[in-house]
């Protein structure tokens, strides 16, 4: 945990958006560092090559017209067919500065919407990101079942498909909770979450191609990285509404995400959506991999690990304002967020501007969809006093969002894991937004 | 006739003969291709039962060769992790799991010998995943397991005694207990 610590100490993207801190932008920055190369080793690097670099990942830099409605913009289809996003945003994930670079953070605060840019998705990745030609890759299927069998992507892409919008969190997710560190920003809080549209085959139509044997009861999932990462997954949830997906967000599943063929189990803990998966194996029991056994199981204060906590519970968190943000003045704007559960649809979300005296409905974005996120509104005039932020949020079983007091009477602050408690940003009389715990 | 019931009228006596043909084609969608035992060699695991391992053996000193050139440069000589290379201790630390600072390890935490054998094969060295033959695979496992003081310096690791191996933390686990 003390390399989320260090993001805390450096410059986070997510300083800057709206209401940047005054510090150099990164935008700057790259500018600034782009004209020095121009200057001063002009025979080695032309100023407009400069340039060109300095535009942020997933950009191409192009010079700013003086007055765009009096020439010609740039031609049709000069980007090949592919279209990039404006050399002006520069949103990007945040990396864990962990020894073998494993980890990146959404940046919440920067999304618009409910759909995470699938180039803004959040990653763990447990052997770096294996390149896979989909005409080489293949889906077995075997163990309890009839009739073997491999599937290509070519048979899998003829199958019945369904697209369906899911989150997908890690269970690491918000896991400073647990202690009460406060990280800086809601990117590195609560980054490990990210929502899509999947597209792809459900498991169950796979089911019927080989035949599932009574005795059954578990799918061990296997991915083709260095890893081979395996997870148990009971059969139950597997039937019930596991997605085998090649597509993300209208196009093809980008390769951090799985390229060609990730598993997707709404509501399960990240860990278990195996990407690049190869294989599937049908068992009468769990197989006790290194994942699921020494790594996510959630340590107890009596020194019992509770093991398959598979569904994420109810979570909400405000984007806006949010950590490391500073507010111009007092005045109007619009708190806004992400409210979340694994076990089903959203069913309202609260807001209170005065440290959880008083709460307040939000207006919910559009009508909740099961086991996806949904956005929160509420309008909020700012009186310039210092306040204290929170979101909490229920789901259609009943279930409402925790204080961080009450998971820790339950699971002490060893768990690690699957922390969803309410978070808190406090508003100085500067308009200074910073992490308040809660 | 209004012209939306002529259109309908023009699907449902065009549409029958596509119809009768499409009831000539196979019903079932059949997709995949049936594989043999032989193809699957690749995807075994191993649960704690012992299902699956394959021939092969190795004890402690043996592993220590093993460990020592393909392991040690990360997890460190005494098997005391290295935060520098973000590889884990892989002994120590019995009884902190009650601790406000628990240890978690192979010897402290992990349930079953069986997962070891499962882990280093697929996915150690780090810098060379599913390299490791199955001897040097029981050997570097017998070597972890009797540093960890689990099993003695002599015992040796196969399909037979490996998941014989019972670790001190075998019974610290319980199902998630949330309901459902």
């Amino acid at each position: 945990m003390s390399n989320y610590r260090k993001i805390q100490a450096e410059d986070c993207p997510c300083r800057e958006g709206m209401f940047p801190r005054g510090k150099v932008s990164r935008r700057g920055l790259l500018f600034a560092v782009g004209s020095t190369v121009g200057v001063s080793s002009a025979s080695l690097v032309r100023p407009a090559l400069a340039a060109a670099l300095s535009a942020p990942p997933g950009s191409i830099h192009y010079d700013v017209a003086a007055d765009p409605t009096k020439e010609q913009g740039r031609p049709t289809f000069e980007d090949g067919g592919y279209g990039s996003r404006s050399q002006f945003e520069t949103a990007v994930r945040l990396l864990a500065p962990n020894p073998n670079p494993n980890t990146t953070f959404t940046p919440l605060a920067d999304l618009l919407g409910n759909i995470t840019p699938s180039g803004l998705h959040f990653e763990r990745h447990h052997a770096g990101i294996p390149v896979i030609d989909p005409a080489k890759h293949s889906l077995v299927i075997h163990g309890l079942v009839g009739t073997p069998k491999r599937f290509t992507m070519a048979d899998i892409r003829r199958m019945p498909s369904v697209t369906r919008k899911h989150f997908i969190e890690c269970s690491g997710n918000t896991l400073s909770g647990w202690t009460g560190q406060m990280e800086k920003t809601v990117q590195a809080s609560h980054g490990l979450l990210s929502t899509s549209e999947w597209t792809g085959v459900l498991f169950s139509e796979f089911a019927k191609q080989v035949g599932l044997k009574p005795e059954g009861t578990w799918v061990l999932a296997e991915g083709s990285d260095g890893a081979v990462m395996t997870r148990s997954i009971p059969m139950e949830k597997m039937l019930r509404d596991a997605i085998l997906a090649y597509g993300q967000n209208g196009e093809a599943i980008r390769p951090e995400q799985g390229y060609p063929l990730r598993l997707v189990l709404p509501g399960y803990e990240g860990n278990t959506h195996i990407k690049w998966i190869q294989s599937l194996q049908v068992s009468g029991a769990p197989f006790m991999s290194r994942e699921e056994t020494s790594k996510y199981t959630d340590l107890m204060p009596d020194g019992v690990a509770w093991e398959f906590v598979f569904e994420m519970d109810a979570k909400s968190v405000i984007t806006f304002p949010s950590g490391a943000m500073r507010l111009p003045g007092p005045g109007f704007y619009e708190i806004t967020g992400l409210a979340w559960s694994g076990r089903g649809r959203i069913s309202g979300v609260e807001v209170s501007t005065d440290g959880g005296a008083t709460w307040q409905k939000a207006d919910l974005e559009g009508i909740p969809e099961p086991i996806c996120t949904i956005r929160f509104k509420l309008p909020w005039m700012w009186d310039g006093k210092p306040r204290v932020l929170l979101s909490r949020c229920a789901d259609e079983t009943g279930y409402v969002q925790p204080i961080r007091k009450q998971l820790v009477e339950q699971r002490g602050v060893n768990a690690f894991y699957h922390y969803n408690g309410i978070q808190a940003w406090g508003v100085g009389p500067d308009g200074s937004v910073s992490n308040a715990a809660a | 006739m209004p012209p939306l019931k002529i259109a309908l009228a023009a699907i449902l006596v065009f549409g029958a003969p596509a119809g009768a043909a499409m009831a000539e084609t196979k019903t079932a969608f059949d997709f995949g291709q049936p594989i043999t035992s032989a193809d699957l060699q690749r995807y075994l695991s191993i649960p704690p039962n012992g299902a699956g391992l394959p021939p092969g053996h190795g004890d402690a000193s043996q592993g220590r060769m093993v460990y020592e050139e393909k392991c040690a440069a990360c997890h460190g000589e005494k098997l005391e992790g290295i935060s520098e290379t973000g590889a884990p201790a892989l002994i120590g630390g019995r009884g902190t799991l009650v601790t406000a600072k628990p240890f978690k390890t192979v010897e402290s935490y992990w349930p079953y010998a069986t997962t070891v054998f499962d882990y280093v094969r697929r996915a150690m060295p780090f810098n060379a995943p599913g390299s490791l033959t199955g001897d040097e695979v029981y050997a570097a496992t017998a070597y972890v397991l009797a540093r960890g003081k689990i099993i003695s310096e002599s015992q040796v690791m196969d399909a037979s005694s490996l998941p014989e191996v019972e670790m001190p933390n075998l019974r610290g686990f319980i199902l998630d207990p949330r309901p459902r």
